[in-house]
C-alpha cells in the first residue's frame, strides 16, 4: 500500500460513496416525513439504470406500461375512497383523473419516444419522469391507507414492495445485466489518479442534488411543509398540510434521487435487475449512521461507507460485504449508549 | 361442489394413469432469481424437445427454484411424490443442485445436474452431470497458458460456489504444469466497483489473470482490470462464454481468451472435434426456435440432456416399464454402462467411478478479436 493505491482506493470509494449518500439521504427524507424504512430506495436505482438501458436498444421499456397499469390502480383507489368521503361521484372523478393524468401523458410521450432512438439527454430526461412518477403511485397504492400504523408494519410492507419491485424488474429487464453509456468520455491524469467524465458528473451531480435539496427544505413552502410534517405529523395537519400530498412528494423525491442514482452509476458498472437492493442497503446504512435524521450526517456515513468498502475489498476482498455491513454494530451500539433510554416509537 | 370434487377426482385419476403410461421428466430450473439468466435457455431448449423417446410418449414438468435452495428442495419432492418422474433434470444453479441430491439419492431418481456440483465421491450416485467439470476446461485453458508461456496467474473470481470450485480445480491443474497463482481476489456479480481487487492484482503484476464470472457479469471486472492499465493476457471461463461479455466489455474485451465448451461455436470448430457435428445440430435446433445468436452454454445442456436420454432409455426400457422404480433404478445403471457419448458441449463417459464424465478433448480456446470470439488453433 502506498499513497497512489491509496488514492486511487479513496477516489473509487467516495465515487460510490457519493451514491450512497443520495440514497442515504432519500432513506432519511421518507423515514422522517412517513415513518417509512424504505427498503425499495435501490430499486429505483435500477429501474433508473435500466429504463435508460432498454430505451438505448431502441424499444420501450416494461416500465411504461407497469406505470400505466400502477397509475390505474391508484386512480381506482382514489375514485373509492374519495366517493366514501364526500358521498358524491363527480368529485371522485375528478380526483382518480388528478391521480392519472400525469403519468398517462409521460407514459405517452415514453411510447412514443421509444423506438425513436432519441439523444442520450433526451432518453435521460425521459427515464427520470418514468421512474419519478413511481414514487407518489407507489405511495398511495401501498402506503397511503396505512399512514397511520406503526413502523414496524410499515417496513414490513417496504420488504414486500422491495420483492414486488425485484420480481417486476426481471419481468421487464430479463435476467441479463446492462450497461450504460458514458454521458462524458473524457479522461483527466492527475498525479496517479484517472480522473473519468463519469466520475466527476457523479461527483457534480449528487452535489448539485445536495444544494438544491438543502433549498428546498430551506427556501420553499413545500420544504418546509415536509419538514413540518417529520417534526409532527398531528401539528403539521392542525396547521392545514395535508400529510397525504406531504407522503407523495416525499416519495416522488425518493423516486428522483432514484432515478438520478441510476443514470450516474449506469455507465460505471453493471446493473442488473436486482442490483438496486444491495446499493440502497448500503445507502441504508449510511441513514443509520446519521440515526434516520440527519442529512449532513448521512452524508458523511455514506462517504465512510464507500471508503471502507472500497479499502475492504482491497485487504479482504472475500469478506468485503461483511466488512460494510459490521460497521454498523459498533454505530448502532454508540448512538443506542449516547442517546440513552427511550420508549419513543422511533 | 359435489360435482366439481368428482371432476377433480377424475382428472387426478386420467393424469395418475397419463402418468404411467409415458416417461415422465422433471424439470426444476432457476426461472427467476440471480441465476435466471442460466435457467431460462435451459428451459427454452427442453421445451423443444420431441413428444417422444424411444417410441413412449414423453411428459415433462418444468418447475421453477427461484433460485433458492430450499424451493428446489421443494420442487424436487413434488416431482417424485406427485408427478411420479422417471428422471429430473436441473437445477442449473450450483447452490440449488447440491441439496436435490439428497432427495433424489433417498428416493432413488436419476438427476441429470445442469450445473457442475461438486458432490463427495459416493454422495454423487443418483447424480449425472451434464456441464464439464471445471477441471476440464481447467486443463484446455492451463494447456493454452503453458504455450503463451504464462508463469504467474491471478485469480479474480465470484465469492460463490462457482468462483471457489474455479479456483480449487484451476490451482491444481496450474500447479501440475509449473503455473503459479499468485493472487487471489473476490467480488459479487452486484458489486458496484472491483477497481480494489484490479489493482491489487494488477500491482502483483501476473502473466495473466483469470476472471471467474458468468454472463454479464464477467463485463465488469474485464472493464476495471482493463482500466488499470493491465498489459498482460485475460483468461475467462465457460460461463462467460456468451455475447453479453461483449456487450457489457465492449472494446475492453478485445484479446481475451475464453475456454468454452464446444457446443456455442459449433461452425467454427475443426472439423477433428468430435462434437462438431452435434453441435451445429443443436445450434440449428435452437437458434430456429429462438432467433439467429440466441444459442448459449446452458441452452447446449438443455438439449444434451435429450440426446443422453434418447441413448439411456432404450436400454433402460428392455429392463422395466417406466414410472416404476426398477424403470429409474435401470435408467441409472445406462447412464454408467451406456458408454462414450457424443454431446454438443464434448464427450461424454460416465462410469461408476467418476460422474463427470467428460473426456480432455472437451475444451476448446477462443480469443475475443473485435468483437467476436474466434478458435484458437
Amino acid at each position: 500500500m502506498d499513497f497512489s493505491i491509496a488514492s486511487i482506493l479513496t477516489l473509487d470509494g467516495l465515487t460510490n460513496g457519493a451514491i450512497y449518500a443520495l440514497l442515504g439521504m432519500g432513506i432519511v427524507l421518507v423515514f422522517t416525513v412517513t415513518r417509512v424504512i424504505f427498503i425499495p430506495q435501490g430499486e429505483f436505482v435500477a429501474y433508473g439504470a435500466l429504463t435508460l438501458a432498454i430505451f438505448q436498444t431502441g424499444k420501450v421499456p416494461g416500465t411504461v406500461w407497469l406505470l400505466l397499469i400502477l397509475a390505474g390502480v391508484a386512480a381506482l383507489m382514489e375514485l373509492v375512497t374519495t366517493w366514501r368521503h364526500r358521498g358524491r361521484p363527480a368529485p371522485a372523478v375528478m380526483a382518480a383523473l388528478r391521480t392519472f393524468i400525469v403519468p398517462a401523458v409521460i407514459c405517452g410521450i415514453a411510447a412514443w419516444a421509444g423506438p425513436r432512438n432519441l439523444p442520450l439527454a433526451v432518453q435521460a430526461l425521459l427515464t427520470v419522469c418514468i421512474v419519478t412518477a413511481f414514487g407518489p403511485l407507489v405511495y398511495r397504492v401501498a402506503y397511503q391507507s396505512l399512514a397511520g400504523a406503526s413502523s414496524l408494519v410499515l417496513l414490513i410492507v417496504s420488504v414486500g414492495v422491495h420483492f414486488a419491485m425485484t420480481g417486476l424488474g426481471l419481468l421487464f429487464f430479463g435476467a441479463e445485466g446492462f450497461r450504460n453509456p458514458s454521458f462524458w468520455d473524457a479522461r483527466f491524469a492527475l498525479g496517479p489518479l484517472n480522473l473519468s467524465g463519469q466520475t466527476l458528473i457523479i461527483f457534480g451531480a449528487s452535489a448539485a442534488l445536495i444544494v438544491l435539496l438543502w433549498l428546498f427544505f430551506e427556501r420553499s413552502l413545500y420544504g418546509k411543509a415536509l419538514r413540518a410534517t417529520a417534526v409532527n405529523r398531528l401539528g403539521a395537519r392542525l396547521m392545514g398540510i395535508s400529510t397525504q400530498t406531504a407522503g407523495q412528494l416525499t416519495f416522488a423525491m425518493a423516486g428522483l434521487i432514484g432515478a438520478l442514482s441510476g443514470l450516474l452509476i449506469g455507465p460505471t458498472t453493471t446493473i442488473f435487475y436486482d442490483s438496486g437492493f444491495l446499493i440502497g442497503l448500503k445507502g441504508f446504512v449510511a441513514g443509520v449512521i446519521a440515526g434516520l435524521s440527519s442529512y449532513p450526517g448521512a452524508l458523511i456515513g455514506a462517504l465512510a461507507v464507500g471508503v471502507i468498502e472500497s479499502f475492504g475489498s482491497f485487504w479482504a476482498s472475500a469478506f468485503k460485504e461483511v466488512i460494510v455491513f459490521t460497521i454498523i454494530l459498533p454505530v448502532l451500539l454508540w448512538r443506542s449508549l449516547r442517546s440513552g433510554h427511550s420508549d419513543e416509537d422511533h | 361442489m359435489k360435482f366439481t370434487k368428482t371432476v377433480l377426482a377424475t382428472a387426478f385419476a386420467l393424469m395418475a394413469v397419463a402418468a404411467h403410461a409415458d416417461i415422465t421428466v422433471g424439470v426444476v430450473q432457476p426461472l427467476t432469481g440471480p441465476a435466471s439468466g442460466l435457467g431460462i435457455p435451459v428451459k427454452n431448449a427442453i421445451a423443444i424437445w420431441p413428444k417422444s423417446i424411444a417410441g413412449e410418449n414423453l411428459k415433462v414438468v418444468v418447475l421453477d427454484d427461484a433460485t433458492d435452495p430450499t424451493a428446489g428442495v421443494k420442487a424436487t419432492q413434488r416431482l417424485i411424490s406427485e408427478d411420479k418422474v422417471d428422471v429430473i433434470v436441473g437445477s442449473t444453479a450450483t447452490p440449488v443442485t447440491i441439496p436435490m441430491a439428497d432427495i433424489t439419492a433417498e428416493s432413488g431418481t436419476p438427476q441429470l445436474s445442469t450445473a457442475p456440483a461438486g458432490l463427495p465421491p459416493g454422495k454423487d450416485k443418483w447424480l449425472f452431470r451434464l456441464p464439464q467439470s471445471n477441471a476440464v476446461m481447467a486443463f484446455a485453458m492451463v494447456n493454452h497458458m503453458k504455450k503463451q508461456n504464462v508463469k504467474t496467474v491471478g485469480f479474480l473470481g465470484y465469492t460463490d460456489a462457482y468462483g471457489e470450485l474455479w479456483l480449487k480445480d484451476f490451482t491444481a491443474e496450474a500447479a501440475k504444469n509449473g503455473i503459479k497463482v499468485v493472487g487471489t481476489e473476490r467480488f459479487a456479480r452486484a458489486d458496484t466497483s472491483v477497481t480494489a481487487q484490479a489493482l491489487k492484482l494488477a500491482s502483483a503484476s501476473p502473466d495473466a489473470i483469470l476472471i471467474v464470472a458468468s454472463g454479464s457479469g464477467a463485463g465488469m471486472p474485464q472493464k476495471a482490470i482493463m482500466e488499470r492499465g493491465y498489459k498482460g493476457k485475460v483468461y475467462q471461463t465457460h460461463a462467460a462464454a456468451t455475447q453479453d461479455l461483449m456487450r457489457t466489455a465492449g472494446k475492453d474485451a478485445d484479446g481475451t481468451f475464453v475456454v468454452s465448451g464446444p457446443a456455442v461455436i459449433a461452425e467454427q470448430l475443426p472439423d477433428a472435434h468430435p462434437s462438431k457435428k452435434m453441435a451445429i445440430a443443436f445450434v440449428q435446433n435452437y437458434e430456429k426456435a429462438y432467433g439467429p445468436g440466441s444459442r448459449n452454454q446452458f441452452a447446449g445442456h438443455g438439449s444434451d440432456a435429450l440426446t443422453v436420454l434418447e441413448k439411456a432409455v432404450p436400454i433402460a426400457l428392455k429392463k422395466a416399464k417406466p414410472g416404476t422404480p426398477e424403470f429409474r433404478a435401470a435408467l441409472r445403471d445406462a447412464f454408467e454402462t451406456m458408454g462414450r457419448t457424443v454431446l454438443a458441449h464434448g464427450v461424454l463417459d460416465w462410469t461408476p467411478a467418476d460422474h463427470w464424465g467428460y473426456t480432455n478433448e472437451t475444451g476448446v480456446m477462443l480469443k475475443v478479436v473485435d468483437g467476436k470470439f474466434v478458435v484458437e488453433q
